[in-house]
C-alpha cells in the first residue's frame, strides 16, 4: 500500500485532536498542557510538510520552522510563567488553578 | 546577488524594533533606577512611530516578497493601535512605582508587544500573520505575569498562556489546511484563488473557518472567551488596561483585513461564523456582567459584549460596515483606556480596591473623578450625544442597510439593541451607586497627573465627539475603502 497525502492528514488530525483534549480532559498537570501545546504545533507541522511535498512547493516548508522557531520560544515562555506560579502557590495541579472562577 | 527588498514601507516597525532593543539593553546596563526614564523613552519612542507611520502615507506598498503590505487601513489602525500602547504605558508608570514592579522590562515588553501587533495589521501572508500574532501574544503572556510574587498575576498568566497557545495551534491548523487546499499562503494569491473558482474548495473554508476561531480567542468572542475574565482580574491594572486596548484593535484588524481581503469573496461562509459569535457576544456579555462584583471582571465581560457589537459590523459584510467597526474599534479604545483610569485611582489607604460597590458616593468626595466615570460608563451604555452611542450607530446603520439584502441580519440588530439595554443595566447602576448612594469610605486623594491627564484627555474626546466627528469617521471611510478596493 501507497502512502499518500491523505494518511498523513489522518494522523496529523489525530494527533491534533488528541492536543486538543489533552488540554481540557488532562485534570491533574500542567506540564501535561504544555505536552499538548507542542503535539498540537506538531500536528501542524506535519501537515505542512505533507502538502509541502505534495504540491511540490517550499513555502510549507518554510512555515514549518517558523513554527518550531515560535514553538521553542512559546515553550521557554510557558515553563518560565509555571516556575513564577509553583514558587508562589507550591502546586501545579490543574485543580488547584482555581483563585478566580470564570 | 540577492536583492535587496524595499525597506521603506516597514520603516515604522523597524524603527520600533530597532529602538526597543536598544533600550532594552539601556535598560540592563543602565543603573538602579532607570525604570522611569525608560517608560518615558517608550512613550517618545511610540510618537515618533506613529509620525513615521503618517509620514508614509495611505498609498499601498506591498514587500518583503508579498508578505508585508502598508495601506490606508494599515495607517489608521497602526495610530490606534500605537495610541492605546502609549497611553497605557503612561497609566502604567505611576502603578508600577506605587506597587513595587517598578521593573524597566513592563515598557520595554508592552513596546514588543505592540511591535507584534503593528506586524499582524500589515500582514499579508499567513506566515507573517503568525509570526506578528505571535510575537504580540509572547510579550503579552509574560506582562500577564509580571507581579511574579503574586499569586492571581501569575495564575492569570497560566490561564493567558495555555489558551493563548491553544487558539495560536487552532489558527496554525486553518493556516496548514488554507495552504494545502489553496496551494499559497499569500493573502492576494488566495483571493485570485478564490474569485477564479465557482466554489470555494472545502479544504479552504474548513481552514478559514478554523482560523477565524483562533482569531475569536484573541479578541475574547463567546464561545472562545472563558479566558477573559479570570486574566483581566488578576494581570496588574494598568496591563489590564492594555490588554482590553491595544490587542483587541490589532486583532479586530487582523480579522477584517483576512475577512474582507484573501476571503472576500467567500463572504456567504464566513458571514455565518461571523453571524454566531457576534450574536453569542452580545448576549452572554451582556447577562453575565449582571452579577460581577469586581469592577475589573465587569470590564471583562462589558469587552466581550463590545466586541459583539463590533463583529455586528463585521457580519454585515460590507464596506459600509467595515468603516462602521473601525469607528466602533477607535471610540471603544479610548472609553476603555478612560475606564480603567479611573480604576486605578480607586485606591484606599494606599490599596488598590476592585470592588464597585466601594463606589458608593463617589460624587460628594471626588466630584470630578465620579463626573469622569458617569461619563465614560454612560457612553459604554450608548446613551447619546456621547461618542459610545455613534459607535453603536455606524454598526447598526450598517447592519440594516445589509438587512435589505439578508433578511437574517435583522435578528442579530434586534439581539443587538436588545442586549445593550441590558448592557445598560450594569453601567447605569455604577452611576446610581456614584451619584445617590452613600458613602463607606473614601478613596485617597490622586496625586498622579499622568493618570489624571490620560483621564480628562478620554474623558473630553468621549464627551465631545459628536461636536468633531469628522476626522474619525474619514479616516474610518479612507481605511475602509482601502480594505474593498485594494
Amino acid at each position: 500500500m501507497d502512502i499518500g497525502l491523505g494518511h498523513y492528514l489522518t494522523v496529523a488530525a489525530i494527533l491534533f485532536t488528541l492536543g486538543v483534549f489533552g488540554i481540557f480532559l488532562n485534570r491533574r498537570n500542567v506540564i501535561i498542557i504544555l505536552m499538548s501545546i507542542e503535539l498540537m504545533l506538531l500536528a501542524v507541522n506535519i501537515n505542512l510538510v505533507a502538502f509541502s511535498v505534495h504540491l511540490g512547493d517550499l513555502v510549507g516548508q518554510i512555515f514549518a520552522m517558523f513554527i518550531l522557531t515560535v514553538a521553542a520560544a512559546e515553550a521557554a515562555i510557558g515553563l518560565a510563567i509555571l516556575v513564577v506560579y509553583f514558587r508562589n502557590r507550591g502546586s501545579i495541579a490543574v485543580e488547584d488553578i482555581n483563585m478566580m472562577k470564570g | 546577488m540577492v536583492e535587496l527588498p524595499a525597506f521603506l514601507p516597514a520603516l515604522p516597525e523597524l524603527f520600533l524594533a530597532v529602538s526597543t532593543m536598544a533600550l532594552l539593553m539601556f535598560g540592563v546596563f543602565g543603573s538602579d533606577g532607570t525604570a522611569r526614564l525608560v517608560g518615558q523613552i517608550a512613550v517618545v519612542v511610540l510618537l515618533c512611530t506613529g509620525l513615521l507611520v503618517i509620514g508614509h502615507g495611505t498609498e499601498r506598498a506591498v514587500t518583503f516578497n508579498g508578505m508585508f503590505v502598508m495601506d490606508g487601513f494599515g495607517a489608521y489602525m497602526k495610530v490606534l493601535v500605537l495610541i492605546g500602547s502609549a497611553l497605557s504605558i503612561i497609566l502604567a508608570q505611576g502603578y508600577a512605582e506605587r506597587e513595587h514592579m517598578n521593573r524597566f522590562e513592563l515598557p520595554v515588553l508592552m513596546l514588543f508587544a505592540t511591535l507584534g501587533m503593528l506586524l499582524m495589521v500589515s500582514a499579508n501572508d499567513l506566515i507573517s500573520l503568525y509570526v506578528g500574532l505571535e510575537t504580540q501574544s509572547l510579550a503579552l503572556y509574560v506582562v500577564a505575569a509580571f507581579r511574579r510574587d503574586h499569586a492571581k498575576s501569575s495564575e492569570a498568566g497560566l490561564k493567558y498562556f495555555v489558551l493563548g497557545a491553544l487558539s495560536s495551534g487552532l489558527l496554525l491548523y486553518g493556516a496548514s489546511l488554507i495552504y494545502g487546499f489553496g496551494g499559497t499562503t499569500q493573502f492576494d494569491r488566495i483571493a485570485g484563488l478564490i474569485a477564479a473558482s465557482p466554489t470555494p474548495p472545502v479544504g479552504v473554508v474548513v481552514g478559514m473557518v478554523f482560523a477565524v476561531a483562533g482569531l475569536a480567542f484573541k479578541i475574547s468572542a463567546v464561545p472562545f472567551h472563558m479566558w477573559t475574565p479570570d486574566v483581566y482580574e488578576g494581570a496588574p491594572t494598568p496591563v489590564t488596561a492594555f490588554f482590553a486596548a491595544a490587542p483587541k484593535v490589532a486583532a479586530v484588524a487582523l480579522i477584517l483585513r483576512l475577512l474582507d481581503g484573501p476571503f472576500g469573496h467567500m463572504v456567504e461562509q464566513w458571514s455565518q461564523v461571523i453571524f454566531a459569535l457576534s450574536l453569542a457576544s452580545m448576549v452572554l456579555g451582556s447577562f453575565a456582567a449582571i452579577q460581577q462584583t469586581n469592577i475589573k471582571r465587569l470590564m471583562a465581560y462589558s469587552s466581550i459584549a463590545n466586541m459583539g457589537f463590533a463583529l455586528l459590523g463585521l457580519a454585515a459584510g460590507t464596506e459600509q460596515g467595515t468603516r462602521g467597526v473601525v469607528v466602533y474599534m477607535t471610540i471603544y479604545m479610548v472609553m476603555t483606556i478612560g475606564t480603567f483610569a479611573v480604576i486605578l485611582c480607586m485606591k484606599q489607604h494606599g490599596r488598590m480596591v476592585e470592588d464597585i460597590r466601594q463606589l458608593a458616593g463617589l460624587s460628594r468626595s471626588h466630584p470630578l473623578m465620579a463626573l469622569g466615570t458617569a461619563i465614560f460608563m454612560f457612553s459604554l451604555a450608548g446613551i447619546p450625544p456621547l461618542a459610545g452611542f455613534f459607535g453603536k450607530l455606524y454598526v447598526f446603520l450598517a447592519v440594516i442597510e445589509a438587512a435589505a439584502k439578508h433578511s437574517e441580519l435583522y435578528i442579530l440588530a434586534v439581539f443587538g439593541v436588545l442586549s445593550s439595554v441590558v448592557g445598560a443595566f450594569y453601567y447605569l447602576r455604577v452611576v446610581k451607586l456614584i451619584y445617590f448612594d452613600d458613602p463607606i469610605e473614601t478613596f485617597d486623594r490622586q496625586s498622579d497627573d499622568s493618570i489624571a491627564a490620560v483621564l480628562v484627555g478620554t474623558g473630553l474626546f468621549t464627551m465631545f465627539f459628536f461636536a468633531f466627528p469628522v476626522p474619525v469617521l474619514n479616516g474610518a471611510a479612507a481605511a475602509a475603502a482601502a480594505l474593498f478596493t485594494g
